[in-house]
């Protein structure tokens, strides 16, 4: 009997080493090319290949690998190769900060993540500590937040996908009241608070506010209780499947007002998932997803990289890669000047303007570590199961 | 509180509580015939969910064909799984077993993580999704159908326990094997049968719920907790107490969103189970316990 257990344990074994591969370390620096006579700048990376948030940690760590071969390839940062080491932290926090010692223990001069809110957030204080740059890719508020002296972020934030959306329902809906629908994981309720913030100001009523678990079968019970109230449009706060499934069930409930998402759901997987039920939904996203709606060289960049990687991978890259291309080549400018230099450079990424990203023009302050304006942000609407820009009526 | 909004609450609980009570029918099965709690019975719906989705959109058959193959196929994983990681340990203690089948549902996990990605994935309903108005209130096809099935499987369940020979021997297994074996049951194609048939209801409660709620790989935790408690709640022992546990635990979570909120939804539904449990520790309908000392 002993050896069916032993079989049985290094079967399982094998099977969660292979669910885990993704952990292992890659670097991307060619060990086969001759070695740069320079030492190479080392940036530790902490994105979430695996575990929930591997839709968006995968796609990052494939834009991180992309970019920096193109450095390298075109002889690196003024003869210093990069080498990029990619910590996974399965969408664990946890696991997020061991990265960082590990990271730090490899002496690398900079860290990009995390991928979610929680592991960037997680990480903050420690990289703080060791006093290097940090590039998250996660849109949660507090990331920026004081302290803040040594965090950036590529991603827009969640204040600013709350304020578009705002501005969307007062100037282009012109209407009085919402009621919101948010899932109870830390995405959703940032995201219900900033709304509870920032609506009053702009002279807009949350008549009802309600909330689910991510993985809930179930919303019409939510979606009756809002059905009973007078909001002019219901916002949905949220990542799949959650908002999808919100969207089926207000179908069957005969609710027939507007839809307004996330960015949460600027994915393809949230058509897949609501079907006919995601036509007419109306959300905040980065000018990438309508690359239409970019304009002059922000066009130009987000075609370029979008035509490379997807040579490269076969796929198409999802707003959040462009997170990633952001961040690696913003800090690659940076060192450009400053050198690996801790203080000189933040200096020099605080010193960034007008860096044409994909997830936006870039203007970095002393003050201001998010990068991104209101006006990096479009709102799309979900037509025939694509996504085309939804232009705001002109102010009067 | 209007009339049309409380039916549509109750709907919706007897939505979600049928497919709890789907769920919790697999995990009386088990606990029948082997006194175990499977907690890798929430991954059975999931593999029954998306091997039934992959055979009708990858490999293209129709629904009425993907179905039984999906079953069939879990119910053989169920197979596997007992031989495998159960009679081995067959003489180790029920938490040992218990434990061995955490580690199961984990395993089972991360291979459909390898083998369908991260994304949920959906099946389009059985007969059409258009909702069919009730008193002013709504309820969808899928969710008449996932409540027609439950109640025809609990009733050819009952009929299974209390008349056929394999149903009673099962019975027996339970209550005592020792006992059973002298009788010439064999006990250990009782467990792995009792394994299969867990296997496929979970698989069948995947492929229903599908259409409603979307599957991916990680959902069978979630579900298979919702389904645990369903049973528990309703009595272990008993697959009409399984299914009553599972439909008031689906009443009440919507119940208490219309009346309460959202946000204390799960809350409630726990503490009205500990309540029961404290009042009656079999459940609702669950056999008075009778430990000889």
């Amino acid at each position: 009997m002993r050896k069916w257990i032993v079989l049985a344990l290094v079967l399982s074994l094998a099977l969660f080493a292979l669910g885990c591969q993704g952990a292992t370390k890659q670097t991307a620096s060619s060990s086969s090319t001759v070695e740069a006579k320079k030492e190479a700048y080392k940036i530790g990376a902490i994105v979430s290949v695996t575990g929930p948030a591997s839709p968006l940690g995968a796609p990052e760590k494939n834009t991180l690998l992309l970019e920096v071969d193109k450095i390298n390839k075109a002889g690196g940062i003024n003869g210093h190769k990069v080498e990029i080491l990619i910590e996974d932290d399965q969408s664990d926090p946890k696991n997020a900060v061991t990265a960082v010692s590990k990271l730090l223990s490899e002496g690398v001069i900079a860290i990009i993540g995390g991928t979610t809110t929680p592991s960037s957030m997680a990480i903050k204080p420690e990289i703080a500590k060791a006093k290097i740059p940090q590039m998250a890719m996660a849109a949660g508020i507090p990331i920026t937040a004081a302290p803040d002296e040594w965090v950036f972020r590529t991603a827009q934030s969640d204040a600013v996908a709350v304020q578009k959306v705002i501005d969307y329902m007062v100037k282009t809906m012109k209407i009085k009241k919402f009621a919101i629908l948010s899932d109870q994981n830390s995405f959703g309720q940032s995201g219900t608070e900033e709304l509870k913030k920032l609506a009053p100001k702009a002279g807009l009523e949350i008549v009802e506010v309600q909330s689910y678990k991510t993985e809930d079968t179930n919303m019409t019970a939510q979606l009756t209780k809002i059905k009973g109230t007078k909001a002019e449009a219901l916002v949905v706060w949220g990542t799949n499947p959650g908002p999808a499934q919100a969207a089926k069930n207000m179908k069957e409930l005969g609710i027939t007002i507007p839809y307004i998402g996330s960015h949460g759901i600027s994915n393809k997987t949230f058509i897949t998932l609501a079907g006919p039920a995601a036509e007419g939904v109306v959300f905040p996203a980065g000018r990438a997803l309508v690359p239409s709606s970019a304009k002059g060289a922000q066009a130009e960049v987000i075609n370029k990289f979008m035509s490379g990687y997807k040579a490269k991978y076969k796929d198409n890259p999802n707003t959040f890669a462009g997170h990633a291309y952001d961040a690696i080549n913003i800090l690659a400018d940076a060192l450009k000047t400053a050198g690996s230099n801790n203080e000189k450079l933040r200096t020099e990424i605080e010193k960034t303007t007008g860096f044409v990203g994909i997830s936006g023009i870039f203007n970095y302050t002393q003050k201001d570590h998010d990068g991104t304006t209101l006006n990096d942000m479009v709102m799309v609407e979900i037509k025939d199961g694509k996504w085309i820009e939804k232009k705001a009526t002109e102010k009067k | 509180m209007h009339f049309d909004q409380f039916l549509q609450y109750l709907i919706s609980g007897i939505t979600s509580g049928s497919i709890y009570a789907l769920i919790a029918l697999g995990f009386t099965l088990i606990h029948n015939s082997t006194k175990l709690i499977n907690f890798a019975q929430g991954e059975f719906v999931m593999l029954g969910g998306l091997i039934a989705i992959s055979l009708y959109s990858a490999a293209g058959l129709p629904l009425i064909i993907a179905i039984p193959i999906s079953i069939i196929l879990v119910a053989i994983v169920g197979i596997v799984f007992e031989r495998l990681a159960i009679r081995p340990l067959r003489n180790s203690s029920n938490i040992t077993l218990i434990i061995v089948t955490v580690g199961v549902s984990i395993l089972l996990k991360n291979v459909a993580m390898i083998l369908w990605g991260r994304d949920p994935q959906s099946l389009p309903a059985f007969t059409g999704d258009k909702p069919i108005a009730l008193f002013g209130a709504t309820i969808t096809p899928q969710a008449l159908w996932v409540i027609a099935v439950t109640v025809i499987t609990v009733v050819l369940l009952q009929v299974f326990y209390k008349r056929s020979i394999v149903g009673k021997a099962m019975k027996a297994s339970a209550i005592n094997p020792p006992a059973a074996n002298l009788m010439g049951i064999n006990t250990s194609n009782i467990v792995m049968l009792s394994f299969a048939m867990s296997a496929g209801f979970g698989a069948m409660a995947g492929v229903l719920i599908t259409p409603i709620s979307m599957t991916g790989y990680s959902v069978g935790g979630f579900l298979g907790l919702k389904g645990f408690a369903g049973a528990v709640l309703g009595g272990l022992d008993n697959p009409v107490g399984a299914v009553l546990g599972g439909v008031v635990l689906g009443i009440i979570e919507s119940l208490s969103i219309g009346i309460i909120d959202s946000g204390y939804k799960d809350a409630v539904a726990f503490f009205i189970l500990l309540l029961v449990l404290f009042i009656r520790p079999s459940g609702i309908l669950g056999d008075k316990v009778r430990e000889k000392v």
